[in-house]
């Protein structure tokens, strides 16, 4: 049902596969993907397991990424935060599309005194500067994956709630949506089947992009000690205990800083190639 | 209210229908004390340039704009005062066809679905198989070949999307269909198909149409009886011959002259009007188009002339209509 | 064509192609076709006919990639554009070859006033400084009908129609040897499309401009040009000056044109005589006549090889092997 031939999902898609550096994003992403779902079976060792006779060990035959200062592999610790990155980046970006889409779906489609409330409340957020706010919400809410992921989801709802809000707002002034109308089709109706799907394109580009935010925001925090906990191995707090060991051992702390690079790097390259494949001004 | 409707003569009536919009200027009169009447089985063309309300009267017709003032009859009774069962009843024997044949169909959606939407959301079928049935039907009465059934609005020519409109205005089989500038995106050959199945279709089915165009010519050959607006009035309404031969109002002189012909040394010489339209915001008193007309007096400027019957079905919307004709 | 008149323009063989994703484009296909010096040609055809490139193509506007000229050459007085240089070509248009667009709206920048549009076509494209540019842009602007109090407004505060007649004065402000109109009037209303018409008309005659108007409206030739090339599918079908193409129009695509316009001095008949079927796919032209798979005259030598333009009587050229007499009468 979704690849009918010559459906615009198809078309998007095979423009898609024209853009080299979206493709090399793509094949990093999901090799990222299968890495973070089998890691069980990658990871030569437990992400906690230490070796404390190997501690702070340079990259080498047995542990090819090195061993940070409690003797624990690299390469292992890598693997498994790349499942936490995923999880947070996709279920953060869930919630900001949901609740935020939704928000800003309703506020476009009613208009008037529903419109400038949300918005106004939108606004508000808005006010405070976002990885603030994630650091605020996530201190309130206590350490831990699934408040990560909330206060993180939290910080992004009112750029989906305007994208959407403007998307609807001119969706709906379509001649379709006014057919429609004239068909007897209700609110509801006109909302999910004319006016959301097409308004997907912007959100598809702005939801990849998103994640890579989100990415980044759950380093920071897990940067600055709130989010994840130890022994569980994330990227960012990675980095934070690689900070006393910079000189001695760079390698800890080059590692999970290449791992983060290169993940946005791939997911912007994504974000990028959607945004013009699915431009129907592009002529090729 | 039981709901059904049934049938008179004059299948629509409008009586002193006003439309106001609320813009940042004052008040937008878009149509403004409009009567009319559409004889059942008959075209009704309502002709008139950008701005003159038009296609504003064709939606508050259709019941998609609301009214400001007045009274539309259907079949004897004031849809602008329907409860909702009394409207969903409405639909079905009232449809509308779009202007741009693109952005009036939704885009994700196939051929199939587009033009069973008003039977699915109507519940006008007991079964899948049913639903299916009818709109192959539809496309084969449309002359939509049957393979294109699972296509999408893009990859077909204008021609054809505008084919898929009127299918799907068809859909509910309606008795009165509103056709808001049907053909004007269309090239000129595919524009004459389209007028033909049109035609054809209202002769099978004793369809009544009100066809709104701002192309004169198109109107001429589709129309019994024709509207001039200008400005939210009517200021001439003729059945088709007599329009054409006896233009009474000077604004529908100067239209006809206006329109570009394709023969050399063209019979009748050209009428120019100064100016622009006026705008339709806060108008002023008197007659609308006295402003550009040759002939305008005092009288014109103070009073709005009302749509007088100057000779049988011929109404026209001036203080000096039965002295004024048009020169030969 | 008329070889002792001099020839302002003169198109020979032109191909036009677009690469596109899905296949090439043939949109202009060996088009031979002139314009004498002071004429206007009405240049006709429907959407997709190849008008549009056309006259992008004697500015040398094609966009490349993706499209290209694959052959041909466009002689304007005596030079070939094709091998002008970036700056030939840059004093060519607006000096010599001016254009007027469909939408007024769109071709007008809309943060600068009427008057300074106007006066920077002047200050390029002629020899006039100072305190003159100014006065021949409020000669250009009494000229079309716009006052000069209203010299110091923005596009968005005219009408369509006032926005045309901008567009008119800065065409006309360098008196060019060329005006190439394209659909100008479409996007306005009739009453309208009027005035803009006759000023064109009158125009075209007080600075003895040639020009190039593309339309879809044979209404529009009868009254403003002199001769009319009917365009199908990239290809020139019918060529004539106006007595003969409405005296006699010979080909069948002409002739469905015709028929198909209701036409307010026609009888009104109970079907318009249509032309079946659709324009054909510009990425694959059928291999004979472009028009022949519709065409209600088709032989099986039509389908086969096209028959390239010929002189029917002189001054008519068209491109079809056999011509019938029109049913419709004549409308000269």
């Amino acid at each position: 049902m979704l690849l009918k031939k010559n459906s615009m999902l198809r078309l998007t898609l095979v423009r898609l596969r024209r853009n080299h550096l979206a493709m090399i994003g793509l094949a990093v992403v999901l090799t990222l993907i299968f890495v973070a779902v089998f890691a069980d079976y990658i990871a030569p060792f437990k992400y906690s397991r230490q070796h404390l006779r190997e501690t702070l060990q340079a990259p080498n035959a047995k542990y090819l990424l090195g061993t940070d200062e409690f003797g624990r592999d690299v390469l292992s610790r890598l693997i498994y935060g790349a499942r936490v990155s995923l999880q947070v980046g996709l279920v953060a970006v869930s919630i900001s599309l949901f609740v935020g889409g939704s928000l800003g779906a309703v506020a476009g489609f009613y208009g008037g005194k529903l419109d400038n409330l949300i918005m106004r409340l939108m606004d508000v957020q808005l006010a405070v500067p976002s990885t603030l706010l994630a650091i605020a919400i996530a201190a309130a809410l206590g350490p831990g994956l699934f408040n990560l992921m909330i206060a993180v989801g939290i910080s992004s709802v009112p750029r989906f709630a305007r994208l959407l809000r403007a998307s609807v707002l001119s969706v709906k002034e379509m001649e379709f949506v006014e057919a429609a109308r004239a068909m007897g089709a209700s609110d509801f109706r006109i909302i999910v089947l004319h006016i959301l799907p097409n308004c997907c394109a912007p959100l598809i580009v702005q939801a990849t992009l998103s994640v890579a935010n989100a990415i980044l925001s759950s380093a920071s925090l897990s940067f600055i000690g709130l989010g994840i906990q130890p022994p569980y191995p994330e990227w960012g707090g990675m980095l934070s205990s690689a900070r006393d060991y910079l000189r001695s051992s760079p390698y800890l702390s080059m590692f999970p800083g290449i791992a983060i690079v290169v993940t946005i790097i791939a997911l912007n390259f994504i974000g990028d190639g959607l945004r013009d494949a699915l431009d129907p001004k592009q002529k090729r | 209210m039981t709901g059904t409707i049934e049938k008179t003569d004059s299948i629509v009536e409008i009586k002193h229908l006003k439309k106001y919009f609320h813009v940042s200027g004052g008040k937008l009169h878009a149509v403004d004390d409009v009567t009319l009447s559409i004889p059942r089985g008959k075209t009704l063309g309502l002709v008139g340039e950008s701005g003159c309300g038009k296609s504003t009267l064709g939606r508050v017709v259709i019941g998609l704009i609301s009214a400001t003032g007045g009274e539309i009859f259907f079949n004897g009774k004031d849809s602008l005062k329907y409860g909702p069962a009394e409207r969903a009843q409405f639909r079905k024997h009232a449809q509308i066809v779009f202007q741009d044949p693109f952005s009036s169909l939704n885009p994700r959606m196939t051929v199939s679905q587009l033009i069973a939407e008003p039977m699915v959301i109507n519940r006008a079928y007991s079964h899948r198989s049913e639903l299916d049935h009818k709109v192959k039907k539809l496309m084969d009465t449309v002359g939509l070949a049957e393979r294109l059934i699972n296509s999408f609005p893009h990859e077909l020519d204008g021609g054809r999307r505008q084919r898929i409109g009127i299918a799907r205005a068809l859909a509910l089989d309606p008795e009165f269909i509103v056709l808001d500038e049907p053909v004007s995106a269309l090239d000129v050959c595919i524009q004459a198909q389209i007028l033909n199945l049109l035609g054809e279709l209202k002769k099978e089915r004793g369809y009544t149409y009100l066809f709104i165009s701002h192309n004169l010519s198109v109107v001429r050959y589709v129309s019994d009886e024709i509207a001039v607006m200008y400005l939210g009035q009517v200021v001439e309404k003729a059945d088709n011959l007599r329009l054409f031969q006896d233009p009474v109002h000077p604004y529908t002189q100067a239209l006809l002259s206006a329109i570009p012909v394709a023969r050399l040394n063209r019979k009748k010489g050209r009428i120019l009007l100064e100016g622009d339209v006026p705008s339709p915001v806060n108008p002023p008193p008197g007659c609308r188009f006295a402003g550009r007309c040759a002939y305008r007096q005092d009288v014109c400027m103070k009073q709005t002339p009302e749509l007088r019957e100057i000779e049988p079905s011929h109404l026209v919307a001036c203080h000096f209509a039965r002295n004024l004709r048009p020169h030969a | 064509m008329a070889d002792f008149q001099k020839k302002l323009l003169d198109i020979r063989d032109l191909t036009v192609q677009f690469d596109t994703d899905s296949g090439v484009v043939h949109a202009v296909n060996h088009l031979n076709m002139q314009l004498e010096e002071g004429k206007a040609l009405g240049f006709v055809g429907e959407t997709g006919a190849g008008k549009t490139t056309t006259a992008l193509a004697i500015l040398q506007l094609i966009q490349s990639p993706p499209g290209e000229i694959t052959s041909g050459e466009i002689w304007f007085k005596g030079q070939n554009v094709r091998e002008m240089t970036e700056a030939e070509l840059r004093n060519m248009r607006g000096r010599e070859i001016a254009m007027i667009f469909q939408d007024p709206m769109t071709s007008l920048n809309p943060i600068m006033t009427v008057e300074e549009q106007i006066m920077e076509m002047i200050s390029l494209h002629s020899d006039l400084k100072g305190s003159e540019v100014r006065e021949r842009a409020l000669e250009m602007m009494r000229l079309v009908g716009i006052r000069p109090e209203r010299a110091k407004d923005y596009p968005h505060q005219f009408s369509g129609g006032m926005r045309q007649r901008v567009g008119i004065a800065i065409a006309l402000a360098c008196k060019p040897s060329l005006l190439i109109a394209d659909e100008p009037t479409t996007a306005l209303d009739v009453t309208i499309q009027a005035q803009v018409l006759e000023l064109i008309k009158d125009l075209q005659k007080q600075v003895k401009t040639s020009m190039l108007l593309i339309t879809h409206d044979l209404g529009i030739v009868a009254e403003t040009c002199d001769s009319v090339a009917i365009m199908y599918a990239g290809h020139l079908v019918e060529y004539a000056d106006i007595q003969h193409l409405y005296g006699n129009p010979l080909h069948p695509y002409t002739q469905g044109l015709f028929n198909a316009v209701p036409d307010l001095e026609s009888p009104i008949t109970e079907k318009l005589a249509v032309i079946q079927g659709l324009p054909p796919d510009p990425t694959n032209l059928p291999r004979g006549c472009s028009f022949s798979p519709r065409c209600p005259y088709a032989q099986a030598e039509c389908l086969e090889k096209p028959c390239g333009m010929r002189e029917i009587e002189p001054g008519h050229f068209i491109d079809c092997y056999f011509p019938h007499q029109y049913e419709g009468g004549s409308r000269a």
